[in-house]
């Protein structure tokens, strides 16, 4: 019988929740790693028992886990992320020189045809790929060492490497985000970099329009359809419909452009859902609704979704990982918030219930399709 | 035999409980007693030491009977009484952020 695993990482450890199709009663397992911050954890496309897993403290470091079971259990593979070479220096919030220093472990992205292949975005921003199952890791450092990198600024969260997305089209297509560079674009296989953030306009850095240095909280992509990119921005959201080249704003009725999570519908590859925040000093809802919003015309025009979610006093954040979408017929959609809820909607989104309520903040959600 | 005491969490990454015993060749100091414990423990590895600098993470600790050692030289000599598994090296995770 068909189902999903949704794969969550919190402040406190990582979550695995199960499901049958229907996704009503759900098994919860965890915590796994108690106590370690789990920033993310993905499975493998090709090989769903196959799930990498980032566990860091600032007490002990960064450490990547993989389970070969479909997450019952885990083992400790490699975690010495080195920069290639001497890394040099990027700015710091001041404007000065700042060393590049590696922190941790943002996101996992395994590749889709190979299940030891993985690529990993980092703190301080860089992108490290292993081919041996996570066991050693090695820098694509054409991204780092484009020319731009001595001046990329970190964000608030850090200067992290959180969105790769490699394109089921041409595996030699990888798009990243860093907050706070923006958006790049390799058509190598990850040796040579271009950023992409044409159209893209931020207030509050030196140039609105400059070729780098955008707040970029997260690109989506539908896999019919790689040239076709979604952002949600620091504070708008855009699409580009060129792999990147031009971007344009689709933040139409939305009642704040501001946000972190984005996610595409996964038949319909112009029905779009974004959690507006009300701004980057109060990072929490509208008027303490948390509602879900979603397009069916790849953008400008958007609909408020709000049955099952809190309509008041509702102040938790969503975070640019927390929020994934499966693929079964009735296409099945989650969030988790900084509150420690974990919300589906079995129904495109029309209606929402929490699969749980009260696990430590989420930093990440991500699903599986079980045959 | 050394013996040593980790902090929960990496008591539960080791898969050990209570007290480990370390064999070290040549001097015991606290460098040659966590390379000891990363051969001995491979998933410690990075934890008790930044591997870009080789140095101790700045929230962990390393006390030998009750006198905090941290900001001695990692390759200074530990005293007979560690050699000796007579008082334990102790690996402390700093009480930091509330």
């Amino acid at each position: 019988m068909s189902g999903v695993r949704v794969l969550v990482g919190t402040r406190k450890g990582a979550f695995v929740l199960t499901a049958d199709a229907k996704r009503q009663n759900w098994n919860v397992t965890g915590p796994h790693f108690g106590g370690w911050e789990v920033y993310h954890l993905k499975g493998s496309p090709v090989d769903p028992n196959r799930i990498y897993a980032s566990q860091s403290t600032s007490w002990f470091g960064q450490l990547i886990q993989r389970s070969d079971d479909g997450g019952a259990t885990w083992s400790p593979v490699g975690n010495e992320f080195a920069y290639d070479g001497v890394p040099g220096t990027h700015q710091w919030y001041d404007g000065t020189p700042h060393p590049w220093e590696f922190a941790r472990v943002w996101h996992l992205e395994p590749s889709l045809s190979d299940p030891d292949t993985v690529l990993a975005g980092v703190e301080d921003a860089a992108l490290f790929r292993s081919r041996d199952g996570g066991q050693t890791w090695h820098e694509l450092s054409g991204l780092r060492e484009h020319g731009s990198g001595p001046s990329w600024q970190p964000g608030a969260g850090g200067m992290c490497l959180h969105t790769i997305i490699v394109s089921p089209s041409d595996p030699r297509r990888i798009v990243v985000a860093i907050s706070a560079a923006g958006a790049f674009r390799s058509d190598d296989e990850g040796v040579t970099w271009k950023p992409i953030n044409k159209g893209l306009h931020s207030e509050g850095i030196p140039d609105g329009d400059a070729e780098v240095g955008h707040c970029v909280h997260h690109v989506t992509m539908h896999p019919s359809r790689p040239d076709v990119l979604f952002m949600q921005k620091h504070w708008d959201v855009m699409r580009s419909n060129d792999a990147g080249e031009n971007w344009f704003e689709i933040s139409g009725n939305l009642p704040s452009d501001f946000g972190f999570a984005m996610d595409v519908h996964a038949h319909e590859p112009e029905t779009l859902y974004v959690v507006p925040i009300k701004s980057d000093s109060e990072h929490f809802p509208p008027d303490g609704r948390l509602r879900v919003y979603r397009s069916r015309s790849g953008g400008n025009e958007w609909e408020p979704l709000t049955k099952g979610l809190p309509q008041e006093n509702c102040y938790v954040n969503v975070l640019r990982d927390a929020m994934a979408v499966d693929s079964l017929d009735e296409c099945g959609i989650y969030f988790g918030t900084t509150g420690g809820q974990v919300y589906a909607s079995a129904d495109a989104g029309d209606s929402w219930a929490p699969i749980v309520r009260d696990l430590p903040a989420v930093l990440s959600v991500e699903v599986q399709n079980l045959a | 035999m050394i013996r040593v005491l980790l902090p929960a969490h990496l008591k539960t990454l080791a898969g050990v409980r209570g007290m480990v015993d370390v064999e070290v060749e040549g001097p015991a100091t606290a460098n040659t007693i966590v390379d000891a414990l990363e051969a001995s423990f491979p998933a410690l590895r990075g934890t008790i030491r930044d591997p870009a600098t080789g140095r101790r993470r700045p929230f962990v600790r390393f006390f030998v009977d009750e006198l905090d050692r941290s900001h001695e030289s990692p390759d200074d000599p530990l005293p007979d009484e560690v050699v000796s598994g007579k008082v334990p090296f102790i690996v402390v995770g700093a009480m930091a952020g509330g």
